[in-house]
């Protein structure tokens, strides 16, 4: 009896009850063109974009329809044309600059920092029993709650936010890393001085590319936290930077102007998550088995 | 071979060191009263063993009768164990799971810790393993037989007077584990280092072995030359060793 492959299933109730698991029914992706990969493609996909776009229907509606104030919420219209106002005139320039440069220092000293602590408490005994303790300890502590304290040390200039920042993402590179060094397989090490690596090489060669994965997931970590931090810092004690200029909006009833510093704050966070992926494509090329570049 | 470099013996970790004594120059590797303990338990005592050089020593046993405990201790990994045991400096361990670095290529891996080699050498040493088109691929892109494979070539490339390997096959499927043999023996006859391999396959010894020890309640308890020309499951003999080996090793053969 030959068998009807017409459909997903072959054979009705009557039938042999035959299931075609394998091999592309006649009626379907003969004619596999661009075009029709790219049909298939939104066909599967355009609900993904219904959620967002309702979402800001909701918004507008929301403001124009049914009269909820500017003050409370302002609507996408108000809040893309103040985005452009504000770029436009350069506010939002200065702001996003004078914030990225706090955050790029604060991580040119918070990251190293937390790693060469890492490294000396991972790699050595006695480094581990001196320096782990403090740091468990001193880590359970929000880094905000030192705001205070630092801007009676450091003042209310640059140096507390900077500072905040650097302490903040030491941590997670700190945890993650130490992490790392001690999770690295005993039997590659072994393998290693088999092999005739001395303790530099071991460390250059095994221990650090055993760690590194778990240094970015940290670094990853770091990046997420030091906006957070520097957002907070900056809206307590500033006269410059985005926080500032949303703090300053807050005191203008200007809510269109948070909005921005919110999506601004978004976008920052996406880009920062991006930028590290792209360094693991890059870096941990290895585990996915493909060659890099 | 006539030319052969004098061996250099230096105590292993295992022995406090002290006056080497004088070992005849066919021995590549002595133990005397070698024994080990875990906590009170006694895994292995007082062994003493002379293992001439050429020969391809396997060593079988039940699991947890110290077969791999005795070979780390030959590799130098084992300070812990008691009496003293001489063995070659230039020895090098292939592992049962094939250890390569997953983050350096496979040619890095095949020269890693000879910072002298070029890359040439590591292609020339996979060449021998049939494996000189991978040289430049990742090791976790490798099958399991390949990687061990990438393992003999990191370990023949040392040109080791003491070869050191642990269950390198026991890991892979039948057809491969053949294949490695026929492979392992050539690589052998060209390099010709002494060796020393732990296993539980009993058709392994009938494969590769110039001698079998069986290790068995603390001891040596069987110490048997092979002399199988052919190395053929027909030929004359090799039921009988089979035979042997495994009563010797508690499984009753009929």
């Amino acid at each position: 009896m030959p068998i009807n492959f017409i459909g997903k299933t072959a054979g009705t109730a009557s039938g042999p009850g035959l299931e075609l698991v394998v091999g592309r029914t006649p009626t379907h992706g003969r004619r596999d063109d661009l075009r029709a990969a790219w049909r298939r493609l939104w066909r599967s996909n355009w609900v993904r974009i219904v959620g967002p776009l309702l979402l800001l229907a909701a918004w507008e509606i929301a403001v124009t329809w049914f009269g909820v104030s500017e003050l409370t919420l302002s609507s996408p219209r108000s809040v893309a044309e103040t985005a452009w106002r504000l770029m436009e005139d350069g506010t939002l320039w200065t702001a996003l600059g004078i914030s990225l440069r706090r955050v790029a220092i604060g991580i040119a000293i918070g990251v190293p920092a937390g790693a060469a602590l890492a490294l000396l408490s991972g790699l050595f005994s006695t480094g581990e029993r001196l320096i782990d303790p403090v740091v468990q300890m001193l880590r359970t502590m929000p880094a905000l709650a030192v705001v205070p304290l630092f801007i009676l040390w450091f003042g209310i200039g640059e140096e507390p936010k900077v500072l905040l920042v650097a302490l903040a993402v030491s941590f997670p590179v700190y945890i993650n890393l130490y992490a790392g060094i001690r999770g690295v397989d005993g039997r590659l090490v072994e393998a290693g001085r088999v092999f005739g690596l001395g303790r530099f090489r071991l460390i250059r060669d095994v221990i650090l590319p055993g760690a590194l994965p778990s240094f970015l997931v940290g670094l990853r970590f770091s990046l997420g936290i030091a906006w957070i931090v520097l957002v907070a810092s900056e809206q307590i004690n500033a006269t410059s930077g985005l926080g500032y200029m949303m703090l300053n909006a807050q005191n203008l009833l200007q809510t269109d102007v948070i909005f921005v510093g919110l999506i601004v704050y978004s976008l920052l966070g996406l880009i920062s998550d991006l930028l590290v992926r792209l360094l693991e494509r890059w870096l941990l090329s290895w585990r996915h088995g493909f060659r890099s570049l | 071979m006539a030319t052969r470099v004098p061996l250099s013996l230096t105590p292993s970790p295992a022995a406090p060191l002290r006056a080497v004594p004088a070992v005849g120059g066919d021995t590549a590797v002595s133990l005397t009263g070698y024994g080990r303990r875990f906590g009170a338990r006694t895994v292995m005592a007082d062994i003493t063993l002379s293992i001439a050089e050429g020969e391809f020593v396997l060593l079988l046993g039940a699991s947890g009768s110290g077969k791999s405990t005795l070979l780390r201790a030959l590799a130098g990994l084992d300070p812990q164990a008691d009496g003293e045991v001489l063995v070659p400096r230039a020895r090098t361990v292939v592992f049962q799971d094939h250890r390569l670095l997953p983050w350096k290529r496979v040619w890095r891996n095949v020269i890693v810790g000879l910072p002298d080699r070029a890359k040439a050498d590591a292609v020339t040493a996979l060449g021998e393993v049939g494996l000189a088109e991978r040289a430049d691929n990742w090791p976790g892109t490798l099958s399991g037989g390949e990687s061990q494979r990438v393992a003999l070539a990191r370990a023949f490339i040392r040109e080791p007077h003491l070869l050191l390997l642990d269950e390198p096959f026991g890991a892979l499927d039948a057809l491969t584990r053949i294949r490695m043999h026929v492979l392992m023996r050539a690589l052998c006859e060209r390099h010709r280092p002494t060796s020393v391999m732990v296993t539980h396959d009993v058709d392994e010894a009938i494969a590769l072995a110039t001698r079998v020890l069986v290790l068995r309640d603390g001891g040596i308890s069987l110490d048997l030359p092979v002399d199988l020309p052919g190395r053929r499951m027909t030929d004359p003999g090799v039921a009988d060793l089979r035979a042997r080996l495994l009563g010797e090793l508690g499984v009753v053969a009929e």
